[in-house]
């Protein structure tokens, strides 16, 4: 469903763009290269210039990645309509063929986000997993003294039958008691930020280790 | 004297296993059932399995066949802080000094093996002197990278002397070296000399430069080699493995190679090191290297490097902590080599033996351990 109307919403956009291609023809200002966005994002960042080497014309849409260098007129010359009509159509055609291949509303600003917010927090876990203060510890033990890299602590093993816990815990639970126990500080709620950066960078060291649940 | 806080029940229970692993020591046929007896009863008392109690036959075999010239014993990286934040790594230090002090006969001297501080504060090394103090035997000390990297060793120079020494006991040379030297890496990062502490102090920081004995401390090996002929014994004291192990956690000497090339023309080379904290064993040529436990905590096999020889120590259980930690002695025999004792406290000692070595591991194999490290 989200997909759809997203195309939806999408097809619209590009409708209108074809719609302002003509409204400029007709009004018989040139159609020049960022033309289309500047009008509607004065104020907005604006996608890079299109040029062509050989000094023709070229013609952006405004998802700022489609364009079209149009052969035989010269950059800064007037499209006549029906030219003006045959390139919207081509481009809107090599749009929709891109559409049809894209299943994924997710953007690269998207994966730039995830991946930012997996190294802060891990970079954070690695900072308390080596300062025994800042998890609560009180005798000057930190968790990297018995677990270099996280060396020991098989993150892919969780949840697993602790004997000495008797039941199935999950990795929080196995720090908290080394919080408590070793490091001789207070259990931290579970979702505690301080317990997930510390899971997540445990996770980290053990990355490519298969998954293994109850391992021991 | 110190107050040593045991209970009653665990002290009655490390004389009983400190009689009987005399009484192993000169055993005859006769007596064997009713050491046998004992050994019984004490694997009972702490809940451990027929096939754990086996390796005390491994012990009788290794000590019937020839007897020591004569027996030292270790404590090391006790790394104490002071008092007043942590007094569970004071109580396992006086464990050891208990375990030392109770062993009949004693040994002849007793190697402190490095590390004796964590941050090597004064208050900390003044702590540790005075808890060694009890030691009955002469202690023969070696400084760890915990103790010197705060003043470059100024403070534990002052209460122990040199870190590069050496000395002959009974025919046997021995030599103390000073094996945690580190290329400058603090000045060009305007470190505090606690930044740099914390820094070498962290296993996995990489920040670091790789453990090094040095030009210097290379030269004056070479200089104290060429007073020994080349078939008396060498016994070396390191704190580092003096091999190459794990880069990452610097369980590494960077001029190893050079410094076992001094070693190679003698008739035999044992090293005793410390740092690790694990049963380690390894074998170079005519060199034998004997990893030393801890006493404060133990430190998983790394992910690769381990030396084939070495019988790994059984993984320690979290909830227990005394496990995986422990002293030791080591009994020197007329050719140089030694049978290697490790003290584990919550486990059976376990001997590692000259004769497994020279074997290349063939005969005499240590009992592996129920679950590996990975």
């Amino acid at each position: 469903m989200i997909n759809k109307s997203y195309k939806l919403v999408t097809l619209a956009a590009f409708a209108l763009a074809a719609f302002m291609f003509s409204f400029s023809d007709r009004t018989g200002q040139a159609i020049s290269p960022g033309a289309v966005s500047a009008v509607a994002q004065q104020n907005q960042p604006r996608h890079p210039e299109a040029k062509s080497d050989s000094g023709n014309l070229v013609v952006q849409l405004c998802d700022g990645k489609t364009s079209m260098e149009i052969d035989g007129v010269r950059e800064g010359e007037v499209l006549t309509p029906e030219k003006a009509r045959e390139v919207a159509a081509k481009m809107m055609a090599a749009v929709a063929a891109e559409q049809s291949r894209q299943t994924s509303k997710w953007t690269e600003r998207d994966r730039l986000t995830w991946e930012r917010e997996q190294k802060r927090v891990i970079e954070e876990g690695d900072k308390l997993f080596h300062d025994w203060k800042a998890l609560g510890g009180t005798i000057g033990i930190s968790c990297d003294m018995c677990h270099p890299n996280a060396s020991n602590t098989h993150a892919e093993t969780y949840p697993k039958f602790q004997t000495q816990i008797k039941k199935v815990v999950s990795i929080r639970e196995m720090i908290n008691w080394c919080i408590e126990n070793p490091m001789e500080g207070k259990p931290l709620p579970l979702d505690d930020p301080r317990l997930i950066a510390v899971e997540a960078y445990m996770a980290a060291q053990r990355k490519g280790v298969p998954l293994d649940p109850g391992k021991h | 004297m110190w107050p040593l806080k045991w209970k009653k029940r665990e002290q009655e229970y490390r004389r009983e296993r400190a009689d009987f692993f005399q009484a192993v020591g000169r055993l005859d046929r006769r007596s064997f059932m009713k050491i046998a007896g004992t050994a019984g009863a004490l694997a009972a008392a702490q809940s451990i399995l027929p096939p754990h109690s086996f390796q005390l036959v491994d012990v009788v075999e290794a000590q019937t066949a020839e007897k020591p010239l004569f027996r030292f014993a270790y404590i090391s990286d006790t790394h104490l802080y002071e008092r007043t934040l942590n007094e569970r790594f004071v109580k396992a230090t006086l464990r050891a000094v208990q375990d030392i002090n109770a062993l009949d006969p004693q040994p002849d001297f007793v190697l402190f093996g490095g590390d004796l501080a964590q941050l090597g504060q004064p208050a900390e090394l003044e702590l540790g002197k005075e808890i060694l103090r009890e030691v009955k035997a002469p202690i023969k000390m070696m400084v760890g990278e915990h103790d010197w990297f705060l003043d470059m060793g100024e403070r534990w120079r002052e209460h122990f002397g040199q870190p590069q020494y050496s000395f002959d006991h009974k025919g046997i040379h021995f030599i103390t070296l000073m094996s945690v030297n580190e290329k400058d890496f603090w000045t060009e990062r305007k470190m505090t000399p606690m930044e740099r502490m914390l820094t070498v102090a962290g296993l996995d920081n990489s920040l670091q430069s790789r453990f090094e004995v040095g030009d210097e401390g290379r030269a004056w090996l070479r200089r104290d080699l060429a007073k020994v002929p080349r078939t008396t014994p060498v016994v070396i004291f390191s704190h580092s493995p003096l091999y190459k192990y794990y880069e990452p956690w610097n369980f590494w000497t960077a001029d190893a190679d050079q410094v076992q090339a001094m070693l190679f023309p003698f008739r035999s080379v044992t090293v005793i090191h410390g740092h690790t904290h694990q049963m380690l064993t390894h074998r170079i040529r005519n060199i034998h290297f004997h990893g030393m436990l801890s006493t404060a905590w133990p430190w998983p096999y790394a992910p690769e490097g381990l030396p084939k020889l070495t019988v790994q120590m059984d993984r320690a259980d979290p909830f227990d902590e005394a496990d995986g930690t422990g002293d030791g002695t080591i009994d020197v025999y007329r050719g140089g080599y030694v049978d290697k004792n490790h003290n584990l406290w919550s486990r059976n000692p376990l001997t590692v033996s000259r004769a497994y070595l020279e074997s290349w591991g063939r005969t005499n194999v240590p009992p592996a351990p129920e679950f590996k490290s990975y």
